[in-house]
């Protein structure tokens, strides 16, 4: 085993971390107030953060660094998915605005594109992601298909050169504030139900498509349901195999375990645990010398390099060509986790005070803590929840018959 | 970045693995337990003309070399049978002690013999009313010409009974800490067996008095210290290493067996909460596999390793004893019969666990490391 980043690596990790320390505004990873690993899309509070964050994603995207993994002739940098792992790791640990890269359309789309688009299709998106321009939600849940996604009703029917949607989506997160759905529908209602299903590129504009809002446990609008009444897109936005989409499928939700990690989110909010517990005291004793404290800390500490490692491992796994689809699962079971038992550990060391909201002049640590509570609910639920990940573990990893 | 194994380690993980397969199986665990015998003689030989015995120790001493990470595997394949032999006392622990001591006649006489498998040597360090730790050591060691005399009582002394030599830690008035290699023929020493849950056979090993002439001492003071200190991380990866092995073990065999058991007309692996066992039990491995490799590499690097030494210990030893369990419960009744194995990586997994330092203690190191 070796765990030494090569030189060009670590060169372009320094390189990151420089660019990161003089280009975002002193003091800007006290403003992000979401909590590591989580689905809820916290916007900024205030108007300000949101002019840091646009004028932040044109530097990286004049760089080159929204799609720094894609292929040279489109749009990309070429770089090894080593690299993309250390790129996202800095961007998230430094809660840097990360535009498109880290995002369903250059982390999912984008890739997806690249491996099952025809030409044209690529030809159309492909540049459009690469410089940021335009975003993606993501159409797989239905009212009834969560975790059975096979089941999705939502259907589209072909007609001339076209395609008629009708159907329902829902828990779409961020959806109205995206340009297109990468969906998945049902082209054949008489296969069998994993065999009848295909992606397609919906655009928000598309006559017939309508949203609602649906407002989070944070008191956000990150959710929608997503209505199709006859909806009529080009037959050929439809990407990949027909009846195919299912297994397509699966290959997208391996980039989406990996992409949506944020794994330096991770560190970064650990680090702020700690200056607290070092700083604050409980009844006359600094809580870094209550031994339930550091031991429960320590452990944290343990998780998160846990979390690291099994990071890593898939980004090492790509670069070798080989799919880490089990191993995917594997590091969402146990960074999704680890969100919610840092929330926890924060939460039982902060006492009353973790109860707090950022209403509160109490409140600890910006009252991330409060807030974390709540949003890694939604770490173990979304993008496949931990059971679905354990199903694939325990079928694909380890062979053990399919129920 | 690359987190497999080497191609030389492969060949060693391969050859440990089959040889071990075949050498010690379940049934030579069993006869060591009813049995007088320290560990078998005939295995501990095949052992050493394997090269074994030299892994970690220099070409100088007659040795192979090889790194931390090379050990680790070694150990992990032992992990897996549940090797009742002293390989981890002599070579791991006081092979690496001896190797840093500036000793040099020491080093001469000793290590080419643990090399060809002719010396065994236990680690006292523990002693009545303590954990595991460098602190409260109360054996005393006291300068008498050119001996030193050692009194104390020291426990969970693994081997004992088949050492030549005892590595023993002391406190010198006002010196700190000593390491000697204390001969087991010399006047004074006495020892009591500690039966244990996993059938290591651990002694109480008590000196009275013992004369330890001075070119047996391997370190004083601040010498001592630090090697000590670089002692508990090697000690702390290899005990990983080794429940590495036993905890993989309990994953390959569960998963066949909810492959093969059928009840309610199905295989159990069928069943969603024996597979979430598995996943739990598969995250878990590789947690530890990941977790314990990095420590190796760090301490093969000569990096600072305390802090992932720690973790991966702190980690994997609640790991062990949670796999082992899901073992047992996998394969119900059965495994609660003596006949059956999964009760030999219970044991081992959680004798492990508190060999060296508990979660607890490691946690507590880990506190220390990330500026608690």
């Amino acid at each position: 085993m070796d765990f030494k980043f090569s030189e060009k690596e670590q060169a372009f990790h320094d390189e990151l971390t420089d660019f990161l320390t003089t280009e975002l505004p002193q003091g800007w990873a006290d403003h992000p107030v979401h909590w590591p690993h989580d689905y809820a899309q916290s916007p900024y509070r205030d108007a300000k953060d949101v002019e840091v964050n646009e004028s932040f994603v044109k530097k990286i995207a004049a760089k080159g660094w929204l799609t720094i993994s894609w292929p040279k002739e489109y749009g990309g940098q070429g770089f090894s998915n080593m690299e993309q792992a250390i790129y996202d790791e800095r961007m998230s640990y430094h809660r840097a605005p990360a535009g498109s890269s880290g995002s369903i359309g250059a982390g999912i789309v984008g890739p997806m594109l690249l491996r099952i688009g025809t030409k044209e299709q690529q030809a159309e998106f492909i540049p459009k992601i690469a410089r940021g321009e335009i975003s993606f939600w993501l159409g797989y849940s239905e009212p009834n298909a969560g975790s059975d996604l096979g089941a999705v009703r939502t259907t589209a029917v072909e007609e001339g050169d076209e395609l008629i949607l009708n159907g329902q989506k829902c828990w779409s997160s961020g959806a109205h504030k995206a340009d297109y759905s990468w969906m998945i529908v049902r082209t054949d209602p008489d296969a069998r139900k994993h065999q009848g299903c295909s992606f397609v590129i919906v655009d928000n504009k598309t006559p017939g498509l309508e949203m609602q809002p649906v407002i989070n446990i944070l008191g956000d609008h990150s959710f929608n349901e997503v209505f199709m009444t006859d909806a009529r897109i080009p037959k050929n936005n439809l990407v990949g195999e027909k009846n195919k989409g299912f297994y397509h499928l699966m290959q997208a939700l391996d980039f989406e375990r990996i992409t949506l990690v944020g794994i330096g989110g991770f560190k970064r909010m650990f680090e702020e645990i700690i200056d607290y517990v070092k700083t604050n005291k409980r009844n006359g004793k600094l809580l870094s010398e209550i031994p339930s404290v550091r031991h429960s800390l320590a452990e944290i500490a343990t998780k998160i390099e846990i979390g690291y490692l099994l990071f890593w491992r898939t980004a090492e796994m790509l670069d070798r060509g080989e799919d880490p689809n089990v191993e995917s699962s594997s590091l969402k079971v146990a960074t999704t986790e680890l969100a919610r038992d840092m929330a926890e550990v924060a939460m039982e060391i902060l006492g009353p005070y973790g109860q707090l909201t950022e209403l509160s002049e109490w409140s600890p640590i910006r009252a991330l803590v409060s807030r974390g509570f709540l949003e890694s609910i939604s770490a173990t639920i979304g993008a496949g929840t931990s059971e679905i990940q354990r199903n694939i573990i325990a079928q694909r990893g380890l062979g053990l018959p399919r129920v | 970045m690359n987190l497999d194994l080497n191609t030389e380690q492969t060949l060693l993980k391969n050859s440990a693995k089959s040889f071990l397969k075949e050498e010690c199986p379940s049934s030579l665990i069993r006869e060591v337990r009813e049995s007088d015998q320290a560990f078998p003689q005939k295995l501990w030989k095949d052992m050493a003309d394997m090269g074994w015995m030299g892994l970690g120790i220099d070409e100088k001493y007659e040795g192979i070399g090889g790194s931390a990470s090379d050990v680790a595997v070694l150990m992990e394949a032992m992990g897996e049978v549940s090797l009742p032999a002293p390989f981890f006392t002599t070579v791991v622990v006081s092979g690496t002690t001896i190797q840093q001591s500036s000793n040099e006649e020491i080093k001469t006489k000793l290590l080419p013999l643990i090399v060809a498998g002719q010396l065994i040597s236990s680690f006292a360090l523990i002693e009545p009313n303590n954990e595991y730790g460098l602190t409260h050591i109360r054996t005393t060691a006291t300068a008498d010409g050119s001996n030193w005399i050692f009194s104390g009582t020291k426990l969970f002394v693994e081997y004992a009974k088949g050492a030549h030599y005892f590595l023993t830690v002391a406190s010198v008035e006002g010196s700190g800490l000593i390491i000697a290699m204390i001969d087991a023929t010399t006047d004074g020493i006495e020892l009591k067996s500690m039966p244990t849950l996993d059938y290591s056979k651990q002694c109480e090993v008590v000196f009275n008095a013992v004369k330890v002439p001075a070119e047996n001492i391997l370190a004083v003071g601040e010498d001592a210290e630090l090697i000590l200190k670089h002692l508990e991380d090697i000690c702390a990866v290899a005990k990983c290493s080794e429940m590495m092995g036993a905890i993989q073990s309990v994953l390959d065999v569960s998963v066949e067996y909810a492959k093969d058991r059928t009840q309610f007309g199905q295989p159990i692996g069928g069943f969603q909460a024996i597979q979430h066992h598995c996943a739990n039990m598969a995250v878990d491995v590789d947690s530890a596999r990941y977790l314990t490799g990095l420590a190796a590499w760090k301490l093969s690097q000569g990096m600072p390793a305390t802090k992932e030494a720690s973790m991966a210990k702190a980690f994997v030893s609640k790991a062990a004893v949670r796999i082992s369990k899901l073992g047992h419960q996998i394969h119900g009744a059965i495994s609660f019969c003596d006949e059956h194995d999964m009760h030999l990586y219970l044991r081992r997994s959680q004798s492990a666990s508190m060999a060296f330092g508990s979660s607890e203690y490691h946690l507590e190191k880990v506190a220390r490391q990330i500026g608690l």
